[in-house]
């Protein structure tokens, strides 16, 4: 465990600031003799001095009944945390915020959720220009190039160095580190929620064709989905085909089967990485499934035609999906009742030798332009989120999973993948761990990926709605996202990623 | 001789107008003049610094197809949404104003639907709509296939252009009732007298009549079709299917806000200023000649 920080003194809250406000900050059982201190470094000369020394009695004496109410020490440093997560998950986040402050006196975060992802880090990136950011910001997984050359940014390393947090780095795994790390290894932000996708699969279904595992590879998973469909299934697998899919579709079908997304190591060597999925592997897998959608064995299921493809698993509608573990908690909840079902990990093609998936998610950075005292509590509560206990609490209440081996380990041990709910978690750390991370397996750095996330639903929109023949769309779709590459390195003129 | 009444010196002129003039500088020229500056620059989004491209930003924009597409989709939507608009909230409210049965109660509901926030008569629409559940999926029983939004674009134009249109007949119906209500019961009395039936009577005295009306909702109802458009695609389509309903207004949101790249959305909301701009002076000029300001 690493060693507790100083605590703060009540002395360095009060620099600068008015009499009235110091007193507000040092309700303190040491009220008298803090304040007094306090009031004569701060203004040691002067009619102030001379007006306070009158008045010290009176209100020395309304600081001390005041403590007799208000047990806490001295007034925790406040410092804001701005998330992402909304809902069930943000209720999860106010109770981890919650913990971290009664865990500790000399801090408190405020934790504010932005409702998702995207507006939180546009309203990041207004309240720095104003001056006005939080200490400790959720920026999700794609995000993570944009931040990394902001400029704005403590490297989060550092942060724990400095405030004497000795953090395992060695302890993450590496799939998950390397993602956020810089090329050279230093962690710049905190993994903080994470998953990968797996695949959904029903065993009532499957058990009707003979089945009583998982397909390994997507030969077997076509074949079996013929199956199904002969077998009376109206919807034998479900996709959908937003911007949001290009996660489990393309990024880590990708990363699987080791292919590469973009030139120069899917950009961690530079700038100038260009997309290149309209040549790899990905060309036939999206080939298979217009084939497989094409032949009714595949349903394009989303929120705007009625039924997304979670809730379809989850009611028994479809029969297998690709999605994140970070819905294996919903589906436990809202599946039809009594329906048998599990998890894979995703399958690849034939004759392919597995690599590590990808992490989704998000990590928490701490912006720059803050107090010290903000950046100790900001240190504290970085170290609170990588306890083990903090992991265990964490992955119970969410979908989520570990981010170290030892958080892994400590759950292991406490029987959490044993349990009925939570089995079958463990397969996304067993995916995530496939292999040792290859320079293309260890993520993404792609600058503005949002948008060529987009762009990735805008060209299979088109391909599916056979607008486009497919090498079209996914030529369509590197042409694009090379343009808004471009765009993002000609913004950093001469700058590099870190 | 001068008839008016004058300031002697034009600085106090100058003086009653400045608090006014401060608000239109601080919330529109001032961010129009930075929107400018901006569109003319590389911005990094976390303010680190910028980069002065001069014509880039309108060149590359200039030169996408998706951005003609979707201008063509924006003139699509604009002309279909703001006829349809009109023309049922003019037939609504010349049915209210000939006092049918229950017009008093009409003349109140009619107007609801411009109360209702765009996300949430966008969400309503989304239910009413979706292919597999809601009212559509009845009509896609029948006829399997379709309806289908998700991957059909004129589908999902279709959908946006109900929403919009359900909300601003609300809108219309206000002022197409006022300007009918505006209109002397005599003349209509005497035309009625003189022999003219319903519908005669509307082409010929009506209509005429309540012309100014058509004409400013013409206006507004375009240039609201540009702007207030957003809440609706947000949460109906998102823009999709492959940019299908990737309005300009959408598309600034997207490619500024999702996608940080400010100097591009400041270029483009530029174009789509000048674009409202051409057509508002189009309608002036063109339209406004056929008006009869009594």
């Amino acid at each position: 465990m690493p060693a507790k920080p100083p605590r703060e003194r009540n002395g360095q809250l009060c620099k600068g600031r008015g009499a009235t406000t110091e007193l507000s900050h040092t309700f303190s059982k040491r009220a008298g003799k803090d304040l007094r201190k306090t009031l004569v470094t701060s203004h040691s000369r002067g009619k102030t001095m001379t007006m306070i020394k009158r008045g010290f009695a009176a209100l020395a004496a309304g600081a001390l009944s005041t403590a007799l109410a208000m047990p806490a020490s001295a007034e925790p440093v406040k410092f804001d945390f701005w998330f992402g997560l909304s809902g069930d998950l943000a209720r999860v986040v106010d109770t981890l915020c919650k913990n971290f402050n009664a865990s500790q006196k000399d801090y408190e975060v405020v934790c504010t959720s932005q409702g998702n992802y995207d507006a939180t880090l546009q309203n990041t990136i207004a309240a720095f220009r104003a001056g006005k950011q939080p200490a400790v910001v959720q920026v999700y997984d794609v995000g993570t190039a944009t931040m990394m050359l902001s400029g704005a940014y403590k490297p989060a390393d550092k942060l724990m160095e400095e405030n004497g947090y000795k953090i395992d780095y060695a302890d993450y795994f590496p799939g998950i580190a390397r993602y956020y790390a810089t090329s050279k290894g230093e962690m710049l932000s905190f993994p903080f929620n994470s998953s990968t996708p797996l695949m959904y699969w029903n065993k009532d279904a499957f058990a009707k064709i003979g089945k009583t595992e998982a397909p390994k590879t997507w030969e077997d998973v076509g074949a079996d989905l013929k199956a199904l469909k002969d077998a009376g299934y109206e919807c034998p697998m479900a996709i959908n085909i937003s911007a949001n899919e290009s996660w489990q579709l393309m990024e880590q079908f990708s990363a699987l089967h080791n292919q590469p997304i973009a030139t120069k190591n899917n950009g961690y060597d530079g700038l100038d990485a260009r997309l290149e999925v309209n040549k790899t592997k990905f060309v036939q897998y999206v080939t298979d499934l217009k084939k497989w959608y094409d032949a009714g064995l595949i349903k394009i299921k989303s929120k705007d035609l009625g039924q997304d493809m979670v809730q379809a698993f989850a009611s028994g509608t479809c029969q297998l999906i690709l999605t994140s573990v970070g819905d294996h908690g919903t589906v436990g909840r809202t599946q039809k009742e009594g329906m048998k079902w599990d998890v894979a990990e995703l399958p690849v093609y034939a004759g392919t030798e597995r690599k590590n998936s990808l992490v989704g998610g998000a990590s928490l950075w701490v912006l720059s332009g803050k107090s010290d005292a903000e950046y100790k509590g900001a240190a504290a509560f970085l170290n609170f989120i990588h306890d083990p206990k903090t992991a265990l609490f964490w992955s119970t209440n969410t979908g989520y999973i570990p981010v170290t081996k030892s958080g892994f380990d400590y759950m292991k041990g406490q029987g959490f993948y044993d349990k009925a709910p939570y089995k079958g978690r463990e397969v996304a750390i067993a995916s995530l761990t496939a292999s040792e991370p290859t320079e293309i397996t260890r993520g993404i750095r792609l600058g503005n990926f949002t948008q060529i996330r987009a762009e990735f639903g805008t060209q299979m929109q088109a391909i599916f709605a056979n607008k486009v023949s497919v090498q079209e769309g996914l030529d369509t779709l590197v042409k694009n996202g090379d343009a808004i590459l471009d765009r993002f390195q000609q913004t950093y003129p001469g700058k590099t990623l870190p | 001789m001068e008839k008016r009444v004058t300031f002697g010196k034009w600085t106090i002129g100058i003086l009653f107008a400045v608090p006014q003039l401060l608000l239109i500088f601080t919330f529109f020229y001032w961010p129009a003049g930075q929107a400018v500056y901006w569109s003319l620059t590389l911005q990094q989004p976390w303010g680190g610094g910028n980069i002065w491209v001069g014509l880039d930003n309108f060149r590359s924009i200039l030169s996408n197809a998706d951005y003609w597409s979707s201008i063509t989709a924006s003139l699509v939507f604009a002309g279909i949404s703001t006829g349809l608009a009109m023309f049922i909230a003019l037939v609504l409210a010349a049915l209210t104003d000939r006092q049918l049965a229950g017009s008093r109660l009409y003349r109140v509901v009619l107007i609801w639907p411009y109360g209702i926030a765009a996300p949430a008569l966008a969400m309503a629409f989304r239910f009413i709509l979706a292919p597999e559940a809601g009212f559509m999926a009845m009509v896609n029983r029948v006829w399997p296939g379709i309806w289908d939004p998700g991957l059909d674009g004129a589908d999902a134009m279709a959908s946006i252009i109900v929403a919009f249109s359900w909300k601003y007949v609300g809108y219309n119906f206000i002022f197409f009732l006022a300007a009918f209500q505006a209109i002397p019961r005599s003349l209509i009395e005497a035309a009625a007298m003189d022999g003219s039936g319903v519908i005669r009577r509307f082409w010929d005295i009506q209509f005429p009549l309540i012309t100014p009306t058509i004409f400013f909702l013409l206006v507004i109802n375009i240039t609201e079709s540009f702007q207030d458009s957003f809440g609706i695609v947000d949460i109906m389509t998102a823009g999709g299917p492959a940019n299908a309903t990737n309005l300009m207004v959408y598309k600034i949101y997207s490619d500024g806000f999702k996608g940080l790249d400010y100097s591009g959305a400041a270029a483009q909301s530029i174009i789509l200023m000048l674009l409202i701009i051409v057509l508002t002076i189009f309608q002036f000029r063109f339209i406004e000649r056929r008006v009869h300001y009594r």
